[in-house]
C-alpha cells in the first residue's frame, strides 16, 4: 500500500468511525431517555449539537495558553482516528502483512486522555485542572488491567501481537470471549473502556455537578465540538477494539455482518446501561476499584489462560 | 434561514443561573427534562459549564452579591447567547424591590453588559413549564427576525407543546 492509499484509508476510516460514533452516541442518549421513561432525541441530535458547536464564537480565556489550548483537542482527534483507522485496517486485511500491534492501537487510544489532560492544563482554569489530575490519576489505575486483558487474548491466540492474527486465530479456531479467562478478560475491559470514556461511574474528570465540566469546563465553539466528535469517535472504536479481541474480529462480508453488528450494538447496550444504574464513585474509590479488585481479576484470568494453553484446555 | 440559526433551533444548551430564586423556580425548570415535557426531543439540555452554553436561564432577584456574578458569567458564555429571566423576581424583583441586598434587575444587570442582548421574560411565580417552553419560541421568533427572515418558529413543534 502506498502513501497515498494509506492517506485515502485514513480520511475514510476516520469518516466512517465518526458517523458510527456520532450514531453510537444517539443510541446512548435514546437508551437512557427510554430507560428515564422520556422520548429521548431525535437520530441526527448528535450531529446537530456539533454542527451548531461550529458555528459558534471561540472564547479564549485571558489566563490560557492559547497554542496548547487549541492544540489539544485536534491532537487527541488525530490520535483516535489513526488508532480507529488501523483497527478497521487490521480486521479487513487479515490476510495482509498489515505492520500494527495490539500495543500500538493501546498507545494510540491513550492519546486523547493525553490531550485532554494537557488541554485542560492549558486552560489555566482551577476546575480544569482538578479534572485533569482526576483524569490522570483514573489513567494510571484502569491502563494496568487493560494491558492484561488484552495479554489474555494474546495468549489465546498463539502469542502474537499482531492484531491481525489474534483475529486470524479467533476466526480459524474460537473467539477468546468463549472460555472462562476470555469472559473475565472482556469484563475486565468493559469496565476500563468505561473508565476511558469518561462515563458515569468514572466520569470524575468531567463531574458536572462538582466542577462544572471538568477537563471540558474553558472549550466552547468548534473546539468543544473536536472534543464532542473525539469522544463520540472513542465511543464507536472502542467497543470495535473489544470485538476485535475478545469476539472473533469484525466481519464485513456476508450474514456475519448481522453478528458483528450485533456484538457492537449489545456491548454499546452494556455501556449504557453500566452509566445509568451506578452513581458517580470518588475518585479514591474509583483508583482503588481498579487496582484492588479489576487488577487481581485480570491476573487471575491471565494465569487461567496460561494454564489452559499450556495444557491445552480450550475452555480455560 | 443561515445554517447557524437552523442548528441553534435544533439543539439548544441551556446553563441553569441561581442569582437568589427561592428555589421554586429552580425546580419549575428541572420539570422540563422529566418525562412529563422532556425537551431533549428538541435538543436542549443542561450543561454543566458556561462557556457551552447557547440560553442562560436566569431565576431570582438578582442580589447585590450575584450581580458582578451573573455579569461576569454572561461575558464567560460564547456568543450568540440568549437570556430567559424565569419568575417573577428575575422580571421586576417582585416583592424584594426595595429590599437591602436586592441589587439591579437581571435584564438591568445583563443590559449593562451587552446593550444588545436577547432577553426573554418568563412572568409566573413560579412559571409553569409551559411558560418557559414558550419563552424558548419567543426567542427563537426574535433570532429570526434578526436574521431577517419571517418567524416560522411558531410551526415548530415545541409550540404545539406550549398550546397545550
Ligand atoms: S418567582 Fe416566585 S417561585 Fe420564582 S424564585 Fe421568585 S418567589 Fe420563588
Amino acid at each position: 500500500m502506498g502513501l497515498l492509499g494509506m492517506i485515502v484509508a485514513l480520511i475514510v476510516g476516520s469518516i466512517g468511525t465518526i458517523v458510527l460514533g456520532l450514531a453510537a452516541k444517539w443510541v446512548d442518549r435514546k437508551v437512557t431517555a427510554r430507560l428515564q421513561w422520556r422520548v429521548g432525541p431525535p437520530w441526527y441530535q448528535p450531529a446537530v449539537d456539533c454542527l451548531k458547536l461550529m458555528g459558534k464564537e471561540t472564547v479564549m480565556p485571558a489566563v490560557a495558553r492559547g497554542t496548547g489550548f487549541l492544540a489539544a483537542p485536534v491532537v487527541g482527534l488525530s490520535g483516535a482516528c489513526l488508532a480507529a483507522t488501523m483497527l478497521w485496517a487490521m480486521n479487513l486485511w487479515v490476510g495482509s502483512g498489515f505492520v500494527g500491534d495490539a500495543i500500538v492501537v493501546l498507545y494510540l487510544f491513550t492519546i486523547p486522555s493525553l490531550a485532554t489532560m494537557l488541554g485542560a492544563a492549558a486552560s489555566g482554569s482551577t476546575h480544569a485542572s482538578v479534572g485533569a489530575s482526576r483524569e490522570m490519576k483514573m489513567l494510571l489505575s484502569y491502563e494496568l488491567p487493560l494491558t492484561i486483558a488484552l495479554l489474555v487474548a494474546i495468549v489465546h491466540t498463539g502469542n502474537s501481537f499482531r492484531i491481525a492474527e489474534i483475529v486470524g486465530a479467533q476466526q480459524s479456531g474460537h473467539a477468546v470471549a468463549l472460555s472462562i479467562s476470555g469472559v473475565l478478560a472482556l469484563i475486565v475491559a468493559i469496565f476500563c473502556v468505561q473508565a476511558k470514556l469518561g462515563l458515569v461511574p468514572f466520569d470524575q474528570a468531567e463531574a458536572e455537578t462538582e466542577l462544572m465540566a471538568g477537563v471540558y469546563t474553558e472549550y466552547s465553539g468548534p473546539p468543544l465540538a473536536v472534543i464532542y466528535i473525539t469522544r463520540a469517535l472513542m465511543l464507536a472504536a472502542l467497543p470495535i477494539f473489544l470485538i476485535t479481541l475478545f469476539m472473533g474480529g469484525v466481519h464485513m462480508t456476508g450474514w456475519r455482518v448481522i453478528v458483528s453488528v450485533l456484538q457492537f450494538v449489545l456491548l454499546l447496550v452494556v455501556i449504557t446501561l453500566i452509566r445509568n444504574t451506578n452513581p458517580r464513585v470518588r475518585i479514591d474509590q474509583g483508583v482503588w476499584f481498579f487496582w484492588y479488585l479489576v487488577t487481581p481479576v485480570a491476573l487471575a484470568a491471565l494465569a487461567l489462560a496460561m494454564i489452559g494453553q499450556h495444557y491445552e484446555v480450550t475452555w480455560l | 434561514m443561515s445554517w447557524k440559526l437552523w442548528t441553534l433551533k435544533k439543539s439548544l444548551f441551556v446553563y441553569h443561573v441561581n442569582v437568589g430564586a427561592c428555589n421554586n423556580c429552580d425546580i419549575e425548570i428541572v420539570e422540563l427534562l422529566t418525562p412529563q415535557y422532556d425537551v431533549e426531543r428538541f435538543g436542549i439540555v443542561l450543561v454543566g459549564s458556561p462557556r457551552h452554553a447557547d440560553a442562560l436561564l436566569v431565576s431570582g432577584i438578582c442580589t447585590r452579591q450575584a450581580e458582578p456574578r451573573l455579569q461576569e458569567l454572561y461575558r464567560a458564555t460564547a456568543k450568540p447567547c440568549v437570556v430567559l429571566c424565569v419568575g417573577s423576581c428575575a422580571l421586576s424583583q417582585g416583592v424584594f424591590a426595595d429590599a437591602y441586598h436586592a441589587g439591579h434587575c437581571v435584564d438591568e444587570a445583563i443590559r449593562a453588559v451587552d446593550p444588545n442582548a436577547i432577553i426573554a421574560y418568563v412572568p409566573g411565580c413560579p412559571p409553569k413549564p409551559e411558560a418557559m417552553i414558550l419563552g424558548v419560541i419567543k426567542v427563537w421568533e426574535k433570532l429570526e427576525e434578526l436574521a431577517g427572515g419571517k418567524p416560522a418558529a411558531a410551526a415548530h413543534p415545541l409550540a404545539e407543546v406550549a398550546r397545550t
